[in-house]
């Protein structure tokens, strides 16, 4: 597989793996029968995302994908997580062959997923 | 960093006998096999020593029945396509299975795009073809039965002597790609009642680009190449004499020593199959699990994906190949695996390991060694695995 060195080096040391106990923004997508999933953990305070992490079952995109995601979403506000597009988690990761777009995109709904669950438990 | 290749399947390393006969025939036999002169019949010579060679070792009746080709595919193809173009006045029907390689398999697909009729037969959960589905499968204008002999990726043998002898009692002619089989059980095309059966010589540590086809004789078949009157008019194209003679050099250590070489292949085989039995948790062994090539082993690991096994093994120097999904670039799992029924759980994580003459026990010990951490790594990232212990 042609991958940058940028995804292999995530998908060999991935940053922020692991459950968030305390996480009040929680986001899911995928299934095993598709070949991959990913969930999100978020702990966010005052509109701030204080805390990212995740969990993937995937390739190595999809683990590059999700370890650079919760890297650049620490700090942002609500707004900025909504408008996070996969093309930015590309970027971050100096490309992805084409075949494993698909990875970053459900990185990209596995955070809105999280958003969404924030915005339900603030009702 | 320590390299080991565990992908004998995908290909072998020439063996060193095998290149100096390559070597020599470059120098010595360069000549064009189709001329008159001099030159050309020495190098006719030592082609036609090649298929006398590779005939009596799969018990062809005669030499002139060994056609070279390129390799597998091609003579998949021709099997294929040169049959089905003879034959259908007869009828245009062609029955074959879901596990077959893709060169049959594509060639199959092509053959539907032209008006012909294929049944893919399913297999069972260990992947042979089921003899009950065979015969049902039978119509009067059945013109062609292809099932591999070995399976390339989970190593199933599939039951080639009674699909033989069911071929020919129903006057249906029996292809059977060997191109994984050759070199690790016994092949003879007439006690298993063959029609035409494909081999390649760089699985058999012979050279690359070079492959037989053997076709019984008074088999009507139409030719692929067209362009000359080499290989009895059947197959056109300067003969490739140097692989010809690496091929059957190939064949030749076959003949001497392949008791010892299977011999080798179980028992690496085996102990690396034991050893992720007995120190991993929630593994699946794929394929039949006695009627099996003796190199091949075919492991799914729940929880993780194969193309992320695969890569993190390649990063601890252990080459592998996977029957997974990503790795394709689709999500789905190779036709194969696809086609065993797996649970969701494993469908994905599939790793192929083939064994080959150089495997050591201690390129097995450092595998396992790399293997169990690599799966606890990805199993400690993997939201699957972590719901199968919360529930």
């Amino acid at each position: 597989m042609d991958y940058s060195e940028k995804v292999i080096q995530h998908f060999r040391e991935p940053h922020n793996v692991g459950v968030l106990e305390e996480a009040n923004a929680f986001g899911k997508v995928g299934s095993p029968a598709c070949g991959d999933k990913t969930e999100m953990y978020l702990k966010i305070e005052d509109g701030i995302i204080k805390e990212a992490k995740f969990m993937t079952f995937g390739c190595a995109a999809a683990i590059a994908s999700s370890s650079v995601a919760t890297d650049l979403l620490k700090g942002m506000t609500i707004e900025e997580a909504k408008a996070l597009k996969n093309e930015q988690v590309i970027k971050e990761l100096g490309g992805l062959p084409e075949a494993k777009i698909h990875c970053s995109v459900m990185v990209e709904e596995a955070v809105r997923a999280a958003l969404e669950d924030y915005e339900a438990r603030q009702k | 960093m320590k390299e080991v290749y565990l992908d004998y399947a995908a290909t072998a390393p020439i063996d060193l006998d095998v290149k100096q006969a390559v070597d020599e025939a470059n120098e010595k036999y360069f000549g064009n096999a189709s001329s008159l002169h001099t030159i050309g019949q020495r190098a006719k010579g030592q082609m036609e020593q090649a298929r006398e060679t590779i005939a009596r070792y799969i018990n062809a009746a005669e030499a002139n029945e060994v056609y070279f080709t390129s390799g597998g595919t091609e003579s998949d193809n021709w099997a294929i396509k040169g049959i089905a173009l003879a034959q259908m006045e007869k009828g245009k029907h062609i029955i074959t299975s879901a596990i077959e390689h893709h060169a049959v398999l594509h060639a199959c697909e092509f053959m539907e795009k032209m008006g012909f009729e294929v049944t893919y037969l399913p297999v069972a959960r260990d992947g042979s073809v089921r003899i009950a589905d065979l015969k049902a499968a039978i119509r009067e204008d059945t013109i062609l039965i292809t099932i591999m002999a070995a399976n390339n990726e989970i190593g199933t043998i599939q039951p080639i002597k009674e699909i033989g002898e069911i071929a020919r009692k129903r006057g249906i002619l029996f292809h059977t790609d060997a191109v994984q089989a050759l070199g690790s059980m016994p092949l003879d095309v007439q006690a298993m009642q063959i029609d035409l059966m494909s081999i390649s010589a760089h699985k058999v540590y012979g050279p690359k680009g070079v492959g037989a086809m053997y076709i019984k004789k008074g088999t009507e078949i139409e030719n692929l190449m067209h362009g000359g009157a080499h290989e009895l008019r059947r197959r056109a194209g300067t003969n490739n004499v140097p692989g010809i003679v690496g091929f059957g050099k190939a064949v030749e250590l076959l003949k001497q020593n392949e008791a010892v070489y299977v011999a080798h292949y179980t028992q690496m085989r085996d102990y690396l199959r034991d050893r992720i039995e007995n120190e991993l948790d929630e593994v699946i062994l794929n394929g039949h699990q006695e009627k099996r090539l003796p190199n091949n082993l075919n492991v799914s690991f729940a929880y993780v994906e194969g193309e992320a096994l695969l890569l993190s093994l390649d990063m601890e120097g252990i080459c592998v190949s996977t029957g997974s999904a990503c790795s394709s670039g689709s999500l789905k799992p190779s036709h194969v695996i696809e086609a065993l029924g797996l649970d969701e759980n494993y469908l994905h994580g599939t790793v192929r390991f083939t064994v080959g003459r150089q495997t050591t026990k201690e390129d097995i010990d450092y595998t396992v060694d790399r293997l169990k951490s690599v799966i606890a790594r990805l199993r400690s990232m993997s939201p699957l695995y972590k719901d199968s212990k919360n529930s």
